[in-house]
């Protein structure tokens, strides 16, 4: 025993770290840690800027063009008398279609992926499809929807055919955050409703599903505001340039709001004010985003954390 | 020595775990269970009596299988991949692991309250229609007789009355155990299986669900896995004693605890292992 105490007040005694030096590296240490403070702000701050600026440019670039004639008119050549609301119109068509055909594909999807599927091949054959299906850049989602919903089908250029087109484009989203608001909703809750003798569905229908519900808004909403968002798969499907009737029907021809940002954009070169229209029509645009996002983490918000 | 146990009650009393009164009818009889969990041999031959109007004790250490028989009983043990059964256990004369014994059927005769208390996220009244609900009942009045029935019988009714509507994650640990014990009540079941039921509740409210056992075993068969041996000692008639997956010792309780057969039950009663 006193052997052992003796060799531990020796170890004590000596210093590995000396304390002069520690003094002299003080100051350079603590400048380094102040400067990598800086630079990861400035590169969190990096992309707000960005944000920052484009937000000035069009909002700049819209003043005196965005006012009420603006949102209430019909397309015209004419700057002056040129307005989004067959856009408008349009985008929220496509909303109509996209929303539903995506949560009732999508939901269902998750639910068999989560709850009925067996885990073997055929659930991860699945799995991986729609996890590459997310990583499909737009324009091919375009061409698809071009092959089968305009050509194949016959719907044209229409609203279906651009809905369609769209779900599909946003469905792995869709299917994703679904599976993971369903996965998240605890098995000891699923325990309690079997042990009461509940069928699967009934579990599914008044406890799963109430549960997930929240997230599996938020992941709709999201989806959604990326399926207004889009242009590349519209192009492809052959939306027209210049449409004056607003759209009544689905298999009506349409615009959204990004084709007729894109057009005004293209056309800038031959009328200057198609440029600030455009830029009117960004500030709708992103608005819309805006608030649908904001809905999306309310709701988020509102119903985390409940267990 | 066989351990097998037959459900007529002459056959019984010569079983070697002596149950001292005959008169008791046997609801879930098991014979010759053996489970799997892949390669792991979780249970190994059990053939245990469960009798009615009586509280049955399993006690045993972490990983004895207890709670693997008690989930096996109204076969929620299915839900985990790769499990595979042999034996039977015989409820009421019907093998539970008939092809054409509906788990959906069988688990409204036997109920089970859970170790954790998992009530829905629903209102306190929902939680407790819930059963009633699934099984068709859509009749308001009905559903509120059965609720207030239910929460009377688990005890609760009279904290709850007043507040039917808010939800129960409101309520304490205890008060939600009591209502899923309630929850439970409404779909009538014959058999209450609890898994440890007062482990995550404080020694209050596990007295209130002790008092409250005791109560209910007029009325229904109770099967209770706990850790604690001076619960398994004050509330329960039988107590089964199990240990790598096997039954080492079933008797009535005094006995277990007085004067057991094993060495082994004498030596986990008395605190020497697990």
């Amino acid at each position: 025993m006193n052997d052992i105490n003796s060799i531990n007040m020796v170890e004590e005694k000596k210093q590995y770290i000396n304390q002069d030096v520690v003094k002299r590296k003080m100051s350079k240490r603590l400048l380094l840690n102040n400067i990598v403070k800086y630079l990861f702000l400035f590169a969190a701050s990096f992309a707000v800027a960005v944000l920052a600026i484009l937000l000035y440019r069009v909002s700049v670039d819209s003043i005196g063009w965005l006012n009420l004639n603006f949102l209430t008119n019909r397309l015209s050549t004419n700057p002056d008398r040129a307005g989004i609301i067959g856009a408008v119109v349009g985008t929220v068509w496509l909303m109509i279609i996209v929303g539903p055909v995506t949560m009732i594909i999508g939901i269902g999807t998750a639910i068999y992926l989560e709850e009925y599927a067996k885990r073997g091949r055929l659930h991860s054959f699945i799995q991986t499809n729609i996890t590459n299906l997310a990583g499909v850049p737009s324009i091919v989602f375009g061409l698809l929807g071009l092959t089968i919903f305009v050509r194949v089908f016959g719907f044209g250029s229409s609203i279906i055919a651009g809905g369609l087109t769209m779900s599909l484009l946003v469905l792995p989203i869709v299917v994703v955050s679904a599976q993971e608001a369903i996965r998240s909703v605890p098995y000891f809750l699923r325990e309690a409703s079997y042990g009461m003798g509940a069928t699967k569905w009934q579990t599914i229908k008044n406890v799963v599903l109430p549960s997930a519900l929240p997230s599996i808004l938020t992941g709709l909403i999201l989806a959604l505001s990326r399926a207004i968002g889009e242009t590349a798969p519209l192009v492809v499907i052959g939306i027209p340039a210049l449409l004056i009737p607003i759209p009544g029907s689905i298999f009506d021809n349409f615009t959204a709001l990004p084709m007729q940002i894109y057009y005004w954009t293209i056309d800038s070169v031959l009328v200057d004010e198609y440029a600030n229209l455009a830029a009117a029509t960004i500030v709708v645009l992103l608005i819309i985003l805006f608030v649908m996002n904001s809905i999306a983490i309310i709701i988020r918000n509102k119903f985390q954390n409940r267990y | 020595m066989s351990l097998l146990i037959k459900t007529n009650p002459m056959q019984q009393q010569q079983s070697p775990f002596n149950t001292n009164e005959s008169n008791k009818r046997v609801v879930l009889q098991t014979r010759a269970l053996n489970l799997w969990y892949g390669e792991n041999h979780a249970l190994k031959n059990i053939n245990l009596p469960m009798t009615e109007n009586e509280v049955t004790a399993i006690i045993g250490p972490s990983g004895c299988g207890k709670s693997t028989y008690i989930k096996t009983l109204n076969r929620m043990v299915e839900v985990v991949p790769n499990v595979k059964i042999s034996g039977e256990i015989q409820y009421r004369d019907r093998n539970i692991f008939d092809k054409n014994y509906l788990v959906e059927e069988l688990r409204t005769r036997v109920g089970m309250v859970f170790q954790k208390p998992n009530p829905f996220p629903k209102s306190i009244f929902e939680n407790v229609a819930y059963g009633p609900k699934i099984h068709g009942i859509r009749n308001k009045k009905i559903l509120k007789e059965i609720v207030e029935k239910s929460l009377r019988g688990a005890a609760i009714w009279d904290e709850v009355k007043d507040r039917l509507n808010e939800n129960a994650y409101g309520l304490s640990g205890g008060q939600q155990q009591r209502l899923c014990i309630a929850r439970c009540l409404a779909i009538e079941p014959d058999v209450i299986l609890m898994d440890e039921p007062t482990s995550a509740l404080d020694p209050k409210s596990t007295l209130k669900v002790e008092e409250l056992i005791q109560n209910l075993k007029e009325n229904y068969s109770i099967v209770i896995v706990t850790h604690n041996m001076q619960q398994a000692a004050r509330i329960s008639d039988k107590t089964a004693f199990f240990l790598n997956g096997e039954v080492v010792e079933y008797d009535d309780t005094n006995i277990i605890f007085s004067t057991p057969n094993d060495k082994r039950t004498e030596d986990y009663i008395t605190g020497r292992f697990g």
